[in-house]
């Protein structure tokens, strides 16, 4: 972690500019969200207005409800109240609805969720296949030149367990890539890895998001957080306690809680 | 004071040392560990001294050193109070065995069944030959029409043999083959309905798979035949074989959901989750990601519950179809070949058969495991 944290502040600028952030056009508007676990209440009056070619990093302890915000930003959860309305469609019990999100916003897990029984070019594949109908050889080349990106496209006929967390990780991101997402969801992408590999990981994303994808990210490395992020989100018991730019997030946390959390994270 | 140390040649790897490795370490490893191992050695090795001599002479005709009689002997040779089993009876009354009272002009008919099965169903269970998927539509759509056709005649001035004459052998492959195949798509989507989250689709199948797990097939057996008649309305009939084909395959669907059920449930949610994410619908995430690994990992399951369906059909003498144990037990009164081992000789064949048709799939079934499982760890 430390040589991406380490970038000088003038790469970073340089990356910031490369960076461009829509202020007109609004990706995903939460307004008012609430929801239950049956009486829990896991989130509470939830607003959040992403631009597009915004990239959030949305930190907090656990069981603060940060993956369950991104997580109903494409219905994996529904909430009960309040509105989601993600590239212009809200997101109800209307399936047709959901369907159209979902092709539209890519999504990365903690434990990558790779089909172990499909080879790596095929977990990347059977997507665009079946849900866009792109022809195979195009969906293959597509493929091949993703797994290229994240620098594993001699993996292709391998099998997930064959590849190490790392790389299975890579393949994720390369999996939602294939599907043309104009926004990527990350859960926590590197919580289940080894810490040598993370590294790779993170140089995936950032490059992500140098190209201006829209990025919600929870994540507790705070060094991706300060070079790429446009806004941290700090949560704790379920509600959006503060957000600021990482420069003032970090050096300058006005709210007790996010003070406290700081603390025990960056020593 | 400081003390370091440095490796300056490898070890090479030597052999093991002689008394952990060959037979007589085996041996003591497996058989004599402990003494009460060395106790349970000996007292298996005593059992099987006492029981397999007699086992071996019974069972081997006398160029074997036993004392059965071979097929091709005569019944005076079974009569013999000192005779094994009488093959010769098994052999003489073969084609009851396998066709039942199928009139003999027409064995060319279930000959040709029996050959067409072999040969779509081999090229299907081996994987390395191509074209499954033709393979599998001959097999399991137009192969049982052409069957039907074959074996109930009436087409193509073939003369019609109504099933009731149908039998043995023959009768027992059709209900566990039409079993089988028919109890697989059933059974899945029994499965699915049952974790649906549409409360009717879900009330209904659990009602479906709880009623058909809770009744004994003989029990579904007998409604059958024999209450189901009673409701239909005056003239209508429907084909003894075909009731008892259409019990046996829901009595078993509903266990095969069951254990369908178990490998969707042993699937992480992250399966699912993945599949959603990237826009895959219900079907089609079922369809390429959920089912096949849900399969997967209940084949020893769903294999178990299809040795059981074949040894079950057996249960369909009950009401008076001819299958493989009925057509042994009505034999074994036949006076022509009466001796004192007639019956016995006709129970232990038919053990046999259901014995080769059973190990067998469990065999493939093992091996079918093994070969889906290489590399998908993780």
């Amino acid at each position: 972690m430390s040589d991406i944290s380490s970038n000088s502040a003038e790469e970073r600028a340089i990356n910031a500019s490369q960076m461009k952030v829509s202020d007109t056009d609004v990706a995903i508007d939460v307004v008012g969200m609430h929801k239950w676990y049956g009486d829990f209440h896991v989130l509470r009056d939830i607003d959040l207005k992403v631009m597009r070619g915004e990239r959030i990093v949305v930190a907090g302890p656990s069981g603060s409800g940060k993956s369950t915000l991104i997580r109903c930003m494409n219905r994996l959860e529904e909430h009960q109240q309040g509105q989601i309305i993600v590239n212009g469609t809200e997101l109800t019990a209307d399936l047709k609805r959901i369907d159209e999100v979902r092709r539209e916003v890519g999504m990365v897990f903690q434990h990558f969720n790779l089909f172990p029984h499909l080879t790596i070019l095929q977990n990347l594949t059977l997507a665009p296949i079946w849900v866009r109908g792109t022809p195979q050889a195009e969906a293959e080349a597509t493929a091949m030149h993703y797994l290229e990106r994240v620098k594993i496209p001699e993996q292709a006929n391998k099998f997930p367990g064959q590849l190490s967390g790392g790389q299975q990780q890579r393949v994720a991101i390369a999996r939602s890539l294939c599907m043309q997402p104009k926004i990527m969801l990350f859960d926590e992408p590197t919580s289940a890895l080894d810490p040598e590999m993370v590294k790779e990981v993170l140089e995936v994303m950032i490059s992500l998001a140098e190209e201006g994808m829209t990025m919600i990210c929870v994540t507790h490395e705070m060094g991706f957080a300060r070079q790429v992020a446009n806004r941290v989100i700090f949560m704790d018991q379920g509600q959006i306690i503060e957000q600021n730019d990482p420069e003032n997030f970090f050096s300058n946390p006005q709210h007790e809680r996010t003070k406290l959390f700081l603390s025990q994270i960056l020593h | 004071m400081s003390f370091s140390f440095v490796r300056e040649q490898m070890v090479d790897p030597a052999p093991a040392p002689v008394n952990t490795a060959g037979p007589i370490a085996w041996a003591r490893r497996n058989l004599f560990a402990t003494p009460s191992d060395s106790l349970l050695t000996i007292l298996a090795i005593v059992l099987l001294i006492w029981a397999i001599p007699p086992i071996y002479g019974f069972v081997m005709p006398n160029f074997l050193g036993g004392d059965a009689v071979p097929p091709g002997g005569t019944v005076e040779q079974c009569r013999v109070e000192t005779a094994g089993a009488c093959w010769a009876y098994i052999s003489a009354r073969m084609t009851f065995f396998i066709y039942g009272f199928y009139p003999a002009a027409e064995y060319w008919r279930p000959n040709l069944v029996f050959a067409l099965g072999a040969l779509l169903i081999v090229p299907l269970a081996i994987p390395r030959v191509p074209f499954k998927r033709t393979n599998a539509i001959l097999f399991f759509v137009v192969y049982p029409v052409i069957c039907f056709y074959l074996l109930n005649g009436g087409v193509l001035g073939m003369r019609p043999v109504p099933t009731e004459q149908w039998g043995g052998l023959l009768v027992t492959l059709i209900i566990s083959l039409v079993g089988i195949i028919c109890s697989i798509p059933i059974g899945i989507l029994l499965a699915l309905g049952r974790q649906s989250k549409l409360p009717i689709i879900k009330t209904l199948c659990i009602m479906f798979i709880e009623l058909w797990r809770a009744v004994p097939l003989i029990t579904v057996l007998f409604m059958a035949s024999v209450m189901l008649p009673l409701f239909m309305p005056q003239g209508t009939t429907v084909d003894k074989l075909l009731r008892a084909l259409v019990g046996v395959t829901l009595f078993s669907s509903a266990y095969l959901a069951e254990v369908v059920r178990g490998g969707l449930q042993a699937l992480p949610r992250g399966q699912y989750e993945a599949a959603s994410s990237l826009g895959l619908s219900y079907w089609k995430s079922m369809w390429f990601i959920i089912l096949p690994q849900a399969l997967k990992h209940v084949i020893p399951g769903i294999v178990n519950s299809f040795i059981a369906l074949f040894k079950d059909t057996s249960l369909v003498s009950i009401v008076g179809i001819f299958d493989l144990l009925n057509t042994v037990q009505a034999a074994s009164s036949d006076i022509d070949w009466s001796s004192p081992t007639q019956a016995i000789t006709g129970y232990l064949f038919a053990g046999m058969v259901f014995w080769v048709f059973c190990f067998a799939m469990s065999r493939y079934s093992i091996w079918m495991e093994r070969r889906l499982d290489t590399g998908h760890k993780g």
